[in-house]
Order: C-alpha cells, then sequence, then structure tokens
C-alpha cells in the first residue's frame, strides 16, 4: 500500500511540475497575473507530494519490505538502521528520487526569496525549474521507478554495497546533489532573463546568491566524496580522475567561473553574453556527469545501472535542455553589447584570464573524460586515460591561475594604477618567495623545484588574501569595515591557498610502502615504527572482519593505536578494506591490510601524508567565504 | 549571430558521439572461447556433494551453461525468465553455481525455483575460470558438439534472449 502511495504521489507531482512549467510560461508572457500566481504554489505541491513519495521510499526501507524490487536489492533485514535510510539514495532509481527532492526544494526556496524581483521573471524560473522536473519525472516513472513490485518476494535482500556503508558515503551524495542541482537555478535565471529579453545586469545581481550557495554546496560535497574515497577506498588517494568524481568536478569549475563572471557583469555589465553562456554549461555540465554516470556510457566503480533505455532517455532529456537554451542563447546573445571599456591592468582583465584558465581547466577534464568514449566510438581502439596525464595536464591552467589570483584580488575595476598595486603585493610575494624556500627544506629537508613553486603559490595567495581583512580589523576609528562580500572572497581565497598548500606537501612528501608484515612485526615509514600487535575477529551487524591492532611509535615512545580491518560483507561477500588512520593536524599515518600471506602473516599497505588535511580543510575554507558572501547585506536590501 | 551558433554545434557534435556510443556495450569484452570447444569439466552437485556433474549433463544437446550465486543481484533479477525458459523446454539450462556456500544456493533454488537441469558447486571458482567468467551472471550458449556459440553478462531477459539467442539457435538447427 505504502509503495502505491509513493507511485501515485510521484504521479501527481508530475502533473503539478507540468502545471508549474506551463501556465506561469503563458501568464509572463500574457502578463497575466491569476496564471503567473500559479507558480508558487504549483511549485509547493510538487515539493510536498515528491517529499512523500520520497517519504514512502524510506518508509519501505525501514520496514524491509522486499516486495519492492529496488529495496530487495539494495537492503537487508541486517542493514543497521542508518544505512537503510541512506540505502534509499544508494543507487539510481533512489538516487534519481532525490535530485527530484532536492530540485524541487530549491524551487519552493526561490519562490519563497525573490518577492523582491519582479512577478513576470520570478514566474518564468519557477517554470523553466518546473519544467526540468517534468523531466526527470517522466525519467523517473517510465525507466527507473523506484516503488516497482517484485513477483516473488524474497526472504531477505541482497544487501546495500559494502562501499556505501559508510557515514560519509551517507551524507556525501545529499549535500553534492545540492550543489549540482542548484545550478538548475542560475540556469533557471538565465533562461528567464533570456526569455524576457530584459537582459541587463539586474538578473546577474539576483543570480548571485543563489549561483554561490550551490557552488558552496557542490565543494563541500566534493571534499567529502574526496575524503570518503580516501578513507574507506583503502588506498590512501584523495583524487582518482574517476569518471565519476570528474562529473563533479567539470560543474564546479564552470560554476567557479561563473561565480567570478556574474561578478563583472552585476558590477560593470561586462562579459553579459559570456556570463549566460557559463550559466548555461554549469548546469549542462551538472546534467551530463549525470548522463555519464547513469547511462553507464563510461563504465566505473560507482556506475549504478547500465542500462541503453535509460542513456537514450536521458541524452534526449539533455539534448532538448542544452539544445533548447544554446538556441535561445543564439538569438539573444548578439543583442547584447556592451560600451564599458577597461584597461589592461584591471580587475576586468584578471576576472578575464580566472575564467579563461578555469574554463580551459573544464575542458582538460571533459577531453580526460570523454577521450576514451571518443576512441572506443571512432574504433580506434579501447584507450584509458590515468591520473598521471590528469595531473599533468592540470598544473598547466591551475598553475598560472594562483598566481594571477594574488594580483587579481587586488586591482581595482577599469583601471589599476601598477605602482600601487606593486607597492601592496611587494611583502606577500616576499613572504611567498621565503617559504616556497624554506617549508620543504626546514620542516621535510628536501628541496626541490616544484615544490618550491607550489609552496610558494600556496603561501602567495594566503598572504595576499589576509591584506584586506588584516586591514580592516586594524582601521582607524570611524573607517569603513570590509563588506561581508569581501571578506567571503577573502576567506575563499584563503581556503584555495590551504588547499594548494596541502596539495603540494602531500604529493612531494608522502611516504608510502607495501610490505609483508608478521605478527608482532614491525614496518618503518618516515621515523615512525608501525607494529602489529594482533590480530582478532570481530563481527559487525552485516559483516564479519579481521582486525589488526597496530601500535605506532617514534622514538620508542607510543603515539598512537589503529585498528585496521578487512571486512566480509554477509550477504554480498565482498572484501572491503578500512583503513587505520591516525590523524593529527599536520599528518595522517595510514595503514591497510592486503591479503593474507599466511599464519599470522599479512600484506600491508603503510602510509605517511603529511598535510592531507589541509585539503579537505582548505576546500571547507572556500565553502565558508562564500557562505560568507552570500550573507552580504545588498542580497537582502530592496532590489 | 554565427559566432554565438558556435555552442550549440559543439554540442549537437558531441551529442552525436553519445548516440554512437550508447549503441555500444561497454562491457563487451570478447571471449575468446566463442567458436571454441567449451571447457569440459565434473564437480559436485549442489543437492548432493556425491554426486558428481558436470559436462557430460549437457552433452549431445544445445544447452545454456548459466554461471550464477545468492550473491548477486543481476541473478535474482533473471531468474524469474530463467523459470520461463525451463517451462517452454525447449532448451536444457545448466546452473554453475560460482563462488557460493551451499545453504544459501539450496535455499534460493528451494524459494526462488530450480530451472536447472542440474547444479555444479563451485565454490572455489576455479572451473568459472575456465569459462573466462568475471562476474555473474553470465550464460553461455553451448551447440550439441560441445563449441561455444555465444556469451551473454549481465542478466537475461526475454527481448536479449530473442534478439540474441533464438537467431543463433535456428541457425544451427537449420544446419543439423
Amino acid at each position: 500500500m505504502i509503495p502505491e502511495l509513493g507511485h501515485f504521489a510521484l504521479i501527481l507531482a508530475l502533473s503539478l511540475a507540468l502545471c508549474q512549467g506551463v501556465l506561469p510560461l503563458i501568464g509572463a508572457h500574457r502578463n497575466d497575473a491569476a496564471l503567473m500566481s500559479v507558480a508558487r504554489t504549483a511549485a509547493q505541491g510538487q515539493f510536498f507530494f515528491v517529499a512523500l513519495a520520497f517519504a514512502c521510499l524510506t518508509w519501505s526501507f525501514l520496514q524491509s519490505d522486499f516486495s519492492v524490487a529496488y529495496v530487495a536489492n539494495h537492503s537487508q533485514l541486517a542493514l543497521p538502521t542508518v544505512y537503510k535510510v541512506s540505502a534509499v539514495w544508494g543507487a539510481h532509481e533512489g538516487s534519481l528520487l532525490l535530485w527530484i527532492l532536492i530540485m524541487s526544494a530549491w524551487t519552493v526556496a526561490v519562490g519563497r526569496y525573490s518577492h523582491r524581483l519582479p512577478e513576470d521573471f520570478t514566474s518564468r524560473v519557477i517554470a523553466v525549474l518546473g519544467l526540468l522536473s517534468v523531466g526527470f519525472l517522466l525519467f523517473t516513472l517510465f525507466t527507473s521507478n523506484p516503488f516497482l513490485r517484485l513477483d516473488i518476494v524474497p526472504q531477505d535482500g541482497a544487501d546495500l554495497n559494502p562501499l556505501l556503508q559508510d557515514p560519509g558515503l551517507a551524507i556525501h551524495p545529499p549535500i553534492l546533489y545540492v550543489g549540482y542541482v542548484g545550478f538548475s537555478v542560475a540556469f533557471a535565471f538565465a533562461i528567464a532573463a533570456m526569455l524576457s529579453g530584459n537582459l541587463d545586469q539586474e538578473w546577474a545581481k539576483w543570480t548571485r546568491p543563489w549561483t554561490t550557495a550551490a557552488w558552496c554546496f557542490l565543494t563541500v560535497g566534493i571534499a567529502l566524496g574526496s575524503w570518503w574515497a580516501y578513507y574507506e577506498l583503502g588506498w590512501g588517494g584523495w583524487w582518482f580522475w574517476d569518471p565519476v568524481e570528474n562529473a563533479s568536478f567539470m560543474p564546479w569549475l564552470m560554476g567557479t567561473a561563473l561565480i567570478h563572471s556574474l561578478a563583472v557583469t552585476e558590477k560593470r555589465g561586462l562579459f553579459k553574453s559570456w556570463t549566460l553562456l557559463l550559466a548555461i554549461s554549469a548546469f549542462s555540465l551538472s546534467l551530463l556527469g549525470t548522463f555519464l554516470v547513469r547511462s553507464g556510457i563510461l563504465v566505473s566503480v560507482h556506475a549504478f545501472a547500465t542500462d541503453p533505455a535509460r542513456g537514450f532517455f536521458i541524452l534526449a532529456f539533455l539534448g532538448i535542455v542544452i539544445i533548447g537554451a544554446l538556441i535561445l542563447y543564439a538569438i539573444r546573445a548578439p543583442e547584447l553589447d556592451s560600451a564599458a571599456g577597461f584597461k589592461l591592468l584591471s580587475r576586468e582583465t584578471f576576472l578575464l584570464l580566472n575564467n579563461i584558465l578555469l574554463v580551459i581547466a573544464a575542458a582538460v577534464v571533459f577531453y580526460g573524460t570523454l577521450m576514451p568514449l571518443l576512441y572506443d566510438v571512432l574504433k580506434l581502439g579501447k584507450i584509458s586515460i590515468g591520473p598521471p596525464w590528469f595531473e599533468f595536464a592540470m598544473l598547466l591552467p591551475m598553475l598560472p591561475l594562483v598566481l594571477l589570483l594574488g594580483v587579481g584580488m587586488h586591482s581595482a575595476w577599469r583601471m589599476q594604477p601598477h605602482k600601487a598595486l606593486a607597492k601592496k603585493l611587494r611583502m606577500p610575494a616576499l613572504v611567498a618567495v621565503v617559504a616556497g624556500i624554506l617549508i620543504p627544506g626546514l620542516l621535510y629537508g628536501r628541496f626541490g623545484v616544484m615544490v618550491s613553486i607550489g609552496t610558494a603559490a600556496a603561501v602567495w595567495i594566503m598572504v595576499s588574501a589576509l591584506i584586506e581583512p588584516v586591514r580592516s580589523w586594524r582601521r582607524a576609528e570611524g573607517a569603513t569595515a570590509i563588506s561581508r562580500s569581501m571578506l567571503g572572497m577573502s576567506v575563499a581565497h584563503f581556503g584555495v591557498g590551504f588547499f594548494a598548500l596541502g596539495i603540494t606537501l602531500v604529493s612531494a612528501f608522502t611516504v608510502e610502502t607495501d610490505q609483508a608484515m608478521r605478527k608482532d612485526g614491525s614496518v618503518e615509514v618516515a621515523g615512525y615504527s608501525f607494529e602489529l600487535r594482533e590480530l582478532r575477529n570481530v563481527e559487525g551487524a552485516n559483516y564479519q572482519a579481521i582486525e589488526g591492532r597496530v601500535e605506532i611509535r617514534r622514538d620508542g615512545e607510543l603515539i598512537g593505536e589503529v585498528l585496521p580491518q578487512k571486512r566480509q560483507y554477509i550477504v554480498q561477500k565482498n572484501w572491503m578494506t578500512e583503513a587505520g588512520i591516525d590523524a593529527h593536524w599536520n599528518r595522517d599515518l595510514f595503514i591497510a591490510l592486503g591479503d593474507q600471506l599466511g599464519n599470522d602473516t599479512w600484506s600491508v599497505r603503510v602510509q605517511y601524508k603529511p598535510m592531507i588535511r589541509f585539503i579537505w580543510l582548505g576546500a571547507f575554507i572556500m565553502a565558508l567565504g562564500g557562505l560568507i558572501a552570500i550573507s552580504d547585506r545588498r542580497y537582502r536590501s530592496p532590489a | 549571430m554565427s559566432k554565438f551558433l558556435i555552442p550549440l554545434f559543439a554540442f549537437l557534435l558531441l551529442v552525436a558521439v553519445f548516440v554512437v556510443g550508447l549503441t555500444m556495450d561497454p562491457s563487451r569484452i570478447p571471449s575468446p572461447l566463442l567458436e571454441n570447444p567449451a571447457p569440459v569439466f565434473s564437480l559436485p552437485s549442489l543437492q548432493d556433494p556425491a554426486v558428481e556433474v558436470g559436462s557430460a549433463n549437457y552433452a549431445n544437446s544445445m544447452a545454456l551453461v548459466n554461471i550464477w550465486a545468492t550473491w548477486c543481484a543481476g541473478c535474482r533479477q533473471e531468474h524469474g525468465f530463467l523459470l520461463e525458459l525451463a517451462r517452454e523446454g525447449d532448451i536444457p539450462i545448466f546452473g554453475l553455481n560460482w563462488r557460493d556456500n551451499r545453504p544459501d544456493a539450496l535455499q534460493w533454488l528451494q524459494t526462488l525455483g530450480d530451472p536447472y537441469i542440474a547444479s555444479a558447486f563451485d565454490v572455489d571458482g576455479r572451473v568459472g575460470i575456465d569459462w573466462g567468467a568475471y562476474g555473474a551472471p553470465e550464460t553461455f550458449l553451448v551447440d550439441r558438439n560441445g563449441v561455444v556459440i555465444h556469451k551473454h553478462i549481465a542478466p537475461l531477459n526475454r527481448e536479449i534472449w530473442e534478439r540474441d539467442f533464438v537467431p543463433l539457435i535456428r541457425a544451427r538447427e537449420g544446419v543439423e
């Protein structure tokens, strides 16, 4: 009964989404207030029914209703309750439902916080979002219905993929989706602006807080995903250039470019058509990511479903949305012209370079992700592009980006006198160069060109990001304080520096070894000695594990104890590695059990990873900067 | 207007690549066994460890060899269809229970139904390796002379059966 209720709620949501997508558009066109007022109500109704459907599916999981195929395939009686809930979005059908739920939540939020905007504009935005919902609801109902029943009810389910049975993965997809889907708001604003033909700077101002909010979530979501991969996949890497990771990284790069280009459009009325194109691209790449992941066109460890019918449906949907948007763009963009000019040395120039470099970075990821597919299509054979290629290719746009960032932050709009700029940046540059030489040498006892460049660049950003906040903090009585926007920007850029420092030091000074380890034997890594004291069997709710107790000593003194595990999940029978990690702010000590080599002898992977926490912390600081920027007063004051 | 059409054309090109890509099967890895004699094997029966079953059970007739396990969600998906095939009785299905445990597997056949003429119990997966199995479910079509004529990876259903298997079976029957 409950699953049927959920199914029915989805159908009602589809009907409401159709009203939401069509009527307000007609209303805005005819200037009919009654039709336009449908937008908010329909969006709320749609949200209600989607939430109801989602609740029904969650209920089916909690009740272990194995007559529902989706539940039977992705849950099990002994599965801990928290994972029964997160199993709802653990596979294709449910994660689509989550996508729709989040999209309708964004829509309701847009309706709620847009009373200052012209009614016809808001109606169009909500209508565009409604049409996107229609597409996803159709997709769910026709190809991926999570409420389908089984004829023969199994006694127990097939269990959730053990990889996904982890707190990190329970929260990472929802947050990532909030970010992904959030770009649909920027997309809808751009489409609405193009439909109305009123493309002055106002729409950019309205779009900014929404785009930044989506970007914050995406940043946190990607960071959580990376963290999860680090400790759950058991290899000690933090980014694998897996197609699914790339699918979230491309919209992030485009979204970052969009945030910056929106600033120029809002403040100076420049780059208008470019900003529109970025708003379309950021969301298109979110959709494309969904397509790549869901259609199984690229084989990846994350791939949930490989079903060509689904692939064609998403491709058709993707085609309609993106082709429609690009045709509209081709019609409207030529009308845009900007008379305002700017000098070579100005904030506009740096933001332009920022955009170019970020788009190049996105293109690199795009190329690397899709090239294997293209080779296959052109019958040139099967190739694979691995992390070394990505790591090298990403340096090309990223290094100049990081170096220019410090200068760009302190340049004024229109034109920046170069003498003042040089005076301001002399100190940070000096600090950066000294730090670049000293930090690797003094802390890690080794010099290198790349590591010095990386460290210098990171310190350069951090120091130059601090100039304005520090100046504001030490300001004279009566002087104006730094605005929230400026503070947010400084914090986010400081986060970039932090992140860059983490990457540089991790990649330069990681020590890693794979060895055979006996009980009571020890392995030395980077001055730490790891001693395997005990091997025991432990039992979880739905797995059995062999757990090692490893003592970590430095100079004979015990500094920590970790418990790496090798788990076998009872239903799916696959083995999972739970790494033992001793975390500290400036280094992680990582030990993972590999294979059993003999009685009481295991192959182990032991790693010393300096500053790895900085990578995720840097990402969180970036997101925090975004949040501070959104709280700026001018987004709340009347338009 | 022309330069603003560039994004549109770029995207259309991409769509073309995807359409071709979707019609290909990314999981298709040609089996070296195709058109070659199938492995000859003998294993303890799932139902009774004392009885040996194996390739002899389906010698001299066209047969399906289905590699399955209780841990495999796809096997559950195709099970209903295998039962239908077995009821129709046109072709014997031999089950290779792969890297599984006996009580679970027996429970499975009891609750879901048993479409197999016999089930071999391949606990360490050695026979699976001979067949080149790298996942379950996999289904092989073996002809009267013990030659592998088709391999299907992923759950089987009526549509795939009619499209990929039936024409091959008809063709062989025509020859013989």
